[in-house]
């Protein structure tokens, strides 16, 4: 193409179509442009390879190399001369792995506790697997068969022989299970409501909705678990007082629909007028409008919101051992000073396995809600 | 099963060939309001000190295209907006097809149920697909199956010249093409009157035209139309009567070609000066 003198310009054929210039390919590419483009970035390189080399090193000799796996008592993890520094006690979680589960529940009764982890990972999976078949029925399934299953599981029902199991006797994962799932499950539908009820035109509605809110986000989630297991029996007559754990319950779902309201409101503010009018010039009533076109696109831009916060309930479950609950946190404490285990490592290794266990569950809830908003997104994009 | 037995019931009633060519597909609302479509009388509209509407009063025939012009900020949204009561008032009376807008929500979904509205900004759902766009409405508030919605949505789709895109999202169509989505979407709600506002003015200029020929299809269809816009040209070839709305107030209303050649008033002179240079 001839660029004209005087700066006029008229074309003669049509610039050719050519692919984009080929990007530096291979791992080796990759290292050049990420980690070795200047002597500066080379310098951060090494450091932090050096740092967690080391780090590494320590972490695998500590839990793996020199880890104890298998022993009867405190004898095994002790420093000897065929094991001079002993490492992680994992013989000690070994021994005591049925308590963290099951806590004080009766030996002959877990076979319930494991029919109900494995109803509930059933449940999560049907919902959780976007393209699963009948949804509907899965969310029927998950929303309303599952709570009365596990109830009658694990709390027993005497008419069809399942023998009752008091709630003091509940511990472990199995708690912290339940106040989770139950917390997660209660606070969204809970905190959409409150978040409504915080737009609300009418004041009585309006003023309940923010009242809640900024009482229960202005004060610790200890406060709220110790009123809910002090203050709720008193607002009650005696004999319909509430089981100890079902209290620590609806603590922790009040708290959490607290926090989700705000993330709600977040989402809700965020969808332009625009939409409220279009649906409504369609003649969509208040609550058609908020269900079909209002909400899926505030919990669409909130989704991470959501996750962080039941991320974050997920590790708040650890605070009910102060009403007295045997989370699994909990039952590591008490298992911990167990004299028959008394190592130095044992703590460790015993935090050390409650990390592991509390890392996986939230990085599994964090993994899947990125999965599914690269999925929504992508309906999104041009 | 169902949607067998209803349009064997249908076809026994005698509903069926009206249920094909008229896809209202509704009983109730079959015949139409015998008065003028829309009466705003003596309207005044106030943003707390600031007299937005004074003293609007119109009458549009059914059938009748309006196109209202006039500079930015003179009311002539908020006129439109009135009628379906997207914007409250504080004096004066609507009737849209004989029922008086009030602030009983039953009249206003009555009202909005029969007449639709085509925005700025398309407005359209992003997080449904165009044909959901379009069968969200007949499904939930017209209670059809949802095999009817889609095929009166398709229809609608064709008749804007669109029905290949009807499984895509609208982020990944064009501004022309998404207005003539949100035309398709209004009209499957089988509105008795469509009102524009301003639907070219966020449009690039290519695709302006795409729209304004879906819309003179429309004006020749017989369906009573407000539009509110600045293209001139669409005014002077289909518009019954052009309406110019200045600081709050009705101007000048007048057929077109008095409108544009003879026009009354000096502030339409002045407008039209403006506008046409």
């Amino acid at each position: 193409m001839a660029r004209a003198a005087d700066g006029f310009y008229l074309r003669a054929a049509p610039a050719e179509r050519r692919p984009p210039p080929a990007a530096r390919a291979g791992a080796i590419g990759w290292l050049r442009a990420n980690l070795f483009s200047s002597p500066g970035n080379v310098a951060l390189t090494l450091v932090c390879a050096i740092f967690i080399a080391w780090t590494a090193a320590h972490v695998l000799r500590f839990f793996v190399l020199d880890a104890v796996w298998s022993g009867a008592d405190r004898e095994a993890c002790l420093a000897s001369p065929a094991n001079p520094e002993p490492g992680a006690c994992w013989a000690f979680v070994r021994v005591w792995l049925s308590y963290f589960v099951y806590g004080f529940y009766p030996i002959g009764a877990r076979w319930r506790v494991d029919l109900f982890f494995l109803a509930l990972a059933f449940g999560i999976a049907w919902l959780a697997w976007l393209a699963a078949p009948r949804r509907d029925i899965g969310a029927f399934y998950f929303f309303i068969v599952l709570p009365i299953l596990s109830f009658f599981l694990l709390s027993g029902a005497p008419l069809i022989g399942l023998s009752a199991v008091p709630t003091s006797l509940w511990g472990g994962i199995l708690v912290t299970i339940v106040v989770a799932t139950v917390g997660i499950v209660a606070s969204l539908p809970l905190g959409i409501v409150l978040a409504f009820g915080r737009r609300s035109d009418i004041a009585v509605v309006k003023f309940f909705s923010v009242t809640f809110i900024e009482f229960v986000r202005g004060v610790p989630m200890i406060t709220v678990l110790f009123m809910a297991s002090v203050m709720l029996p008193l607002f009650v007559p005696e004999r319909f007082t509430p089981d100890k754990l079902l209290r620590a319950l609806i603590g922790v779902a009040l708290f959490a629909s607290a926090y989700m309201a705000e993330v709600v409101r977040g989402g809700l503010a965020a969808v332009p007028r625009g939409q409220y009018e279009a649906a409504q010039a369609l003649g969509l009533p208040y609550w058609r409008m908020t269900a079909l076109v209002i909400l899926p696109q505030a919990l669409r831009v909130t989704l991470p919101n959501i996750v962080n916060t039941f991320i974050g309930l997920f590790k708040d479950t650890t605070l009910v051992f102060v009403v007295g609950i045997f989370d699994f946190l909990r039952t590591i404490e008490a298992a911990r000073v167990d004299p028959h285990w008394a190592t130095p490592v044992t703590s460790v290794t015993g935090y050390a396995f409650a990390a592991v266990f509390y890392f996986l569950c939230c990085y599994a809830m964090s993994r899947y809600a990125r999965g599914v908003e690269t999925r929504l997104a992508r309906a999104h994009r041009r | 099963m169902r949607a067998a037995w209803k349009r064997a019931w249908r076809a026994r009633i005698g509903v069926e060939s009206t249920v094909m060519e008229n896809p209202r597909n509704e009983p109730q609302a079959a015949a139409p309001h015998a008065g003028p479509a829309v009466e705003v009388i003596g309207l005044h509209k106030w943003y707390g000190d600031f007299h937005a509407l004074r003293d609007i009063n119109l009458t549009v025939a059914r059938g009748e295209r309006i196109v209202i012009c006039g500079p930015s900020g003179g009311g002539k949204s908020t006129v439109l907006r009135c009628i379906n009561r997207l914007e409250d008032w504080q004096q004066g009376r609507i009737v849209v097809d004989g029922i008086e807008l009030t602030d009983d929500p039953k009249h206003i979904v009555a009202v909005r149920r029969d007449v639709g509205m085509v925005f700025q900004h398309f407005n359209l759902f992003p997080h449904l697909t165009v044909l959901e766009n379009c069968t969200l409405a007949p499904i939930w508030v017209r209670r059809m199956s949802k095999k009817d919605a889609e095929e009166l949505a398709m229809r609608y789709l064709a008749r804007v010249k669109i029905p290949e895109q009807a499984e895509k999202y609208p982020a990944r169509l064009s501004g022309g093409q998404q207005q003539r989505v949100a035309i398709a979407r209004a009209l499957c709600m089988s509105p008795t009157i469509m009102l524009f506002d301003e639907p070219t003015s966020a449009l690039d200029p290519e695709m302006v035209k795409e729209v304004l020929d879906t819309m003179v299809e429309l004006a020749n269809d017989g369906i009573t139309m407000l539009v509110v816009s600045h293209e001139m040209g669409f005014a002077r070839q289909v518009a019954d009567r052009v309406i110019l709305m200045d600081e709050g107030q009705i101007v000048e209303i007048n057929a077109p070609k008095a409108f544009f050649d003879s026009p009354q008033h000096e502030r339409t002179r002045l407008f039209l000066r403006q506008v046409l240079r």
